[in-house]
């Protein structure tokens, strides 16, 4: 790394969980990344991993205490890559009804819903929705590269994306007789909803793609 | 739809995996970073890593065996054996697994299960229970009693009540292992399996007794109910391959992740 170089990747490390499987999985695919909470360095970054698991308010309180929060707004709005991955992915909307009602980043349009299946009959689909499910592609998408249609995979979540604008979303997931974003498009940001790091050789391969990606 | 889940159970004894149905005369079989990364290639769903001799020795789990797994393994695992408080616990997900089981220590003290919960989250804490067939008595309603140490020490505990319980304290998930069923070959404990996936709203995983792919199907039809069907000499020692294991899944017209 030359002195006037960038952080390149950087893994967001907002104590929103264990970032443990998502940086060896990059490693394992060729993606060099630093791991930072400096929020100085997060601002600059290249490109932004943002992961997390765990409960919504936790992970809000954690980025705007850190000011966290801002450094990644301001990676976003200025058009570097960014990919969001379970909590990362949720609290892209504007709002989660976890934890009471969660006030969440807004880069997207729309809130987090948690899944309710009081309606269908016992015995009713398990929550957290958690294993490995098909997630299907609306269109194709340079991050799919490699990747078919189709394809499980590793799911743990209770609430789930619901973006109001049809055009945010990448990928669906049926669960419960319930299709829900799976995969949230915001242009310049990508996020899952599923453990990419976690999905076997399609997630990993999801990362590579990532490394490479040029929004 | 979301999948049923095949997962691959690895005894590991002195650093190899063992065939672990009977504790005495174990027979070595391999490395268990390497026998985890062949299952990983071929498409297993999920893997358990149960240090079978910690707990005895009352040693933490083998921390870089778990690390070796995370390189190589990008699916969920889980470890057992050897958890014996909430720092073990942070120790092993740190080094990259996704789960935790506790199985004697959530007997004697059931608070580790809502301590592991609370600090990292329900979908972290695997509750692993051993059942034996008791028939139905005032203190076991159920016809089933929750026994430790291999099924040699009884607990006292109704198998459906300990389940319900371990829901309620956090238990992100339940792995159900038959003492009965265990080692015999003759497919899962059916009856004790469809009584715990129907009491709980936690996932469940069946073990012990497989012996045929078709066990697998039978298990996870929906009138018996588990989630996901655990298997350890029928791959290790029979030689079946996860594939064939899965086709007999999907020929029974069941979700698989192919």
């Amino acid at each position: 790394m030359t002195a006037t170089a960038g952080p390149g990747t950087v893994l967001i490390d907002y104590k929103a969980g264990n970032l443990t499987s998502v940086s060896l999985a990059l490693s394992k695919v060729g993606v060099a990344h630093t791991i930072s909470d400096d929020p100085d360095l997060v601002r600059k970054a290249d490109r932004l991993v943002f992961p997390g698991v765990g409960a919504a308010g936790q992970a809000m309180s954690n980025l705007r205490s850190t000011g966290l929060d801002k450094a990644l707004l301001e990676v976003v709005r200025r058009g570097d890559p960014v990919l969001g991955i379970c909590i990362g992915c949720q609290i892209l909307l504007e709002s989660s009804e976890e934890d009471g009602g969660v006030e969440c980043l807004g880069v997207l349009p729309g809130k987090v819903k948690r899944f309710d299946f009081s309606h269908l009959p016992v015995p009713r689909p398990k929550v957290p929705h958690m294993g490995w499910n098909p997630v299907e592609f609306l269109r194709p998408h340079p991050l799919f590269d490699g990747i078919a249609n189709g394809t499980h995979f590793y799911f743990v979540h209770s609430f789930y994306p619901a973006p109001t604008n049809a055009k945010n979303t990448l990928g669906t997931t049926e669960y419960g007789g319930l299709s829900f974003t799976s995969v949230l498009d915001g242009g310049n940001v990508v996020a899952t909803q599923f453990h990419t790091e976690k999905s076997g050789e399609p997630g990993v391969r999801l990362l590579k793609n990532f490394g490479s990606w040029k929004p | 739809m979301l999948a049923k889940r095949v997962i691959v159970c690895l005894d590991v004894r002195n650093g190899k995996v063992t065939k672990g149905v009977k504790f005495e005369g174990n027979r070595d079989l391999g490395d268990p970073v390497e026998m985890g990364a062949e299952y990983y290639r071929q498409g297993v769903d999920e893997l358990v890593f149960y240090d079978i001799t910690a707990s005895a020795e009352n040693r933490a789990i083998d921390i870089e065996m778990v690390r070796g797994v995370a390189k190589n393994v990008f699916i969920p695992f889980s470890v057992g054996g050897g958890i014996r408080n909430l720092q073990d616990m942070r120790d092993v997900l740190l080094a990259g697994a996704e789960k935790v089981s506790v199985n004697s220590l959530a007997v004697k003290n059931p608070s580790i299960i809502s301590d592991g919960a609370k600090a990292f989250g329900n979908q972290c804490i695997v509750l692993g229970m051993d059942a034996l067939k008791v028939g139905e008595s005032e203190i076991t309603p159920s016809g089933y009693e929750v026994v430790v140490k291999g099924g040699r020490e009884r607990t006292g505990i109704d198998a459906v009540a300990w389940a319900r319980r371990a829901e309620e304290l956090g238990a992100g998930e339940i792995c159900l292992n038959s003492i009965d069923a265990d080692g015999t070959k003759a497919g899962f404990e059916l009856e004790i399996t469809g009584k715990i996936a129907r009491a709980v709203s936690i996932p469940v995983i069946a073990s012990g007794g497989a012996g045929s792919p078709e066990h697998l199907a039978e298990v996870l039809q929906p009138q018996v109910g588990a989630d996901a069907a655990l298997v350890a000499s029928l791959t290790h020692i029979d030689g079946y391959t996860v594939a064939q294991l899965k086709k007999a899944i999907s020929d029974a017209g069941l979700p698989v992740r192919i």
